[in-house]
């Protein structure tokens, strides 16, 4: 589904990150696991395009991130990417609805609002969608955060720190709702965590090495 | 879910900043464009009142004095002049006509003007009520005089001494209203006419003992004169200014200095007012740089969505294009209602409760302007939205 080779990623001349190889399938569920520090968030920035890396290449189904233009990316994270941030931070002047509503239209989808009315349903939040983040509780901002990640049916599902500050089972169904609406969307999933909690629930791991930066 | 949608709820989310830049540029919008109706208005009114008379000629003084006093009726004219030199400028060729007016009295504020029948043709004026005078003692009411005194046709009322309220009473010469004129949206409306006669007969009974009927001594305020032809204007004033005793003024000419004059006072107060709407663009520039600040991570999350840096600056460029157009909708209705207002409360600024209801082309400028400042405002608070590091923002928290 997608693969980094030989990527460095530099900031500020030092060395954030380097993959040398990472290769992932349509569907699979990963952790991305590392030292805090160690450049997991930059993993997950370059597959969504956010950053370019400064050596090697990122190709996420089948695109070459590095030949797309500012704009394309943008585009294209818009309808191929989902992430959940680890302050899964919602639009505060919007409503729950509204979120979702604007996921779809910033990459020039139509807005679907039987999608989201069914998805709002799935993750139990249907009861909810005309508060505004300010009136959620952490597990509902999860939970909707979930949901504005997938509603464009993303291929690439990408989770920063879900379980942070979490515990065991408030962990545990985090993770769970994730890998759910992951297959719901047929989506490939990438968990960064350096929570050991995490491990056991998903398939397969990736260990960043440590960098310069990190090291230090 | 639109950008446009988007800034408005950002817009609603800070009510108070939101409130305040928007009536601050509303009380700048409001005074621009008050100021615009209401001198449009007054120049409007000023050739309005002084159209098809090319020449006042009184006693000497002030230029400006006499056309004030002659034509606007606002201030005490300078003199008078001999009943003879109305003659001797009706005889001038160069000279259409002349209509003599005379003036010192007046009615509960409203000056009494003793003139001829050719003095209410000249303004268009028809009457309402009533007839026009047939003996000296009846006068014709202008529509304001007759609407803020409630005579009638058949009332009697006396004029006091003196141009302003609170003159003697000549309790022993009564004016008979012969009729009303209609509304004519001119100075006469605000005139209380009646034959020169009765001036004359008003002040010889005031000064028992005086000259009677002797037309050698009598003497009229002002005459106002038409040119023959457009020729007159290049010398009739001069040599009248010159060979006589009499200064002849061009309300033309002395409007336009009068304009002048007025004209740096609205300046002044429209210096003011941009510096308003100046001072109201710069607000809107710091609320918006300080909503960037408490917005970067929802910035951050809109990139994440896939926003485009365009679009993330577009929120901020709209949000601040809907509060510039909110403060000016907001002040362009404050000034139309402020007009209508002061129409409806001052009788002498009756007719901007007319001009409230027309939209001046100069408006449009004003609507530009605010606009204006409101993309301006926007300028630097979007481009820093546009160059927002997404990925150092999230990584941030």
């Amino acid at each position: 589904m997608f693969e980094l080779v030989d990527v460095v990623h530099r900031y500020r001349a030092v060395p954030a990150v380097a993959v040398p190889h990472w290769r992932v399938g349509q569907g699979e569920a990963w952790l991305l696991s590392g030292p805090s520090g160690c450049g997991k968030s930059t993993v997950l920035h370059l597959l969504a395009g956010l950053l370019v890396p400064t050596y090697g290449a990122v190709r996420v189904a089948g695109v070459d991130l590095g030949a797309l233009s500012e704009g394309a990316r943008d585009r294209w994270r818009g309808r191929t990417v989902g992430l959940v941030p680890q302050r899964l931070h919602l639009v505060g002047p919007l409503t729950v609805r509204d979120n979702l509503r604007l996921a779809q239209s910033l990459p020039g989808l139509t807005v679907d609002d039987d999608r989201i009315t069914a998805l709002l349903e799935a993750v139990h939040v249907a009861d909810l969608q005309h508060r505004y983040p300010r009136e959620l509780s952490q597990g509902q901002a999860q939970r909707v955060a979930v949901a504005r990640a997938v509603v464009n049916r993303p291929a690439l599902l990408l989770a920063d720190e879900p379980t942070a500050n979490l515990d065991d089972a408030h962990a545990a169904q985090a993770l769970e709702l994730l890998r759910a609406q992951a297959v719901e969307a047929g989506a490939t999933l990438v968990v960064a965590s350096h929570d050991n909690r995490v491990k056991p629930l998903l398939s397969f791991a990736y260990s960043l090495p440590v960098t310069l930066a990190s090291a230090a | 879910m639109t950008l446009t949608r988007l800034a408005f709820a950002y817009a609603r989310r800070r009510p108070l900043s939101t409130l305040l830049v928007v009536i601050l540029l509303a009380i700048g919008v409001a005074v621009v464009a008050l100021t615009l109706i209401v001198s449009r208005e007054l120049e409007e009114k000023l050739t309005r009142d002084a159209q098809g008379i090319d020449l006042v000629v009184g006693a000497k003084g002030s230029p400006l004095q006499l056309v004030l006093a002659g034509v606007y009726h606002v201030d005490v004219p300078p003199g008078n002049i001999p009943l003879a030199s109305v003659a001797t400028l009706r005889a001038n060729r160069m000279i259409a006509s002349v209509i003599p007016v005379s003036l010192g009295d007046s009615f509960r504020g409203y000056r009494i003007a003793g003139t001829e029948p050719a003095f209410i043709e000249h303004y268009g004026a028809t009457l309402r009520e009533g007839r026009l005078w047939d003996r000296p003692m009846e006068a014709v009411l202008g529509s304001a005089v007759a609407q803020a005194s409630g005579l009638h046709v058949g009332a009697t009322f006396t004029g006091s001494h003196g141009l302003a309220e609170g003159g003697g009473e000549h309790k022993e010469a009564a004016y008979t209203v012969a009729g009303i004129l209609a509304p004519t949206g001119s100075v006469i409306d605000r005139l209380v006419v009646t034959p020169l006669d009765s001036v004359w007969a008003v002040h010889e009974a005031h000064h028992a003992g005086a000259a009677k009927d002797e037309d050698e001594h009598r003497e009229v305020t002002l005459a106002l004169v038409r040119f023959a032809s457009p020729l007159a204007a290049a010398g009739l004033a001069r040599s009248i200014n010159k060979e006589t005793e009499l200064v002849a003024a061009s309300p033309a000419y002395e409007t336009a200095r009068l304009l002048t004059v007025l004209g740096f006072g609205v300046d002044l107060v429209r210096v003011f007012a941009l510096l308003l709407m100046a001072a109201s663009g710069f607000m809107l520039l710091v609320a918006l740089s300080q909503a960037l600040e408490d917005r970067r991570y929802d910035l951050a999350i809109l990139r994440t969505l896939g926003a485009s840096r365009r679009k993330v600056a577009w929120v901020l460029l709209v949000e601040s294009v809907m509060l510039a157009a909110a403060g000016t909708v907001l002040g362009l209705l404050f000034a139309h209602l402020g007009a209508y207002a002061i129409g409806t409360w001052l009788p002498q600024a009756a007719p901007l409760a007319t001009a409230a209801y027309r939209w001046l082309p100069e408006e449009w400028a004003v609507v530009a302007l605010a606009l204006g400042a409101g993309i301006l405002a926007a300028l630097w608070p979007a481009w820093r939205a546009a160059r927002l590091d997404v990925a150092a923002t999230l990584a941030d928290g």
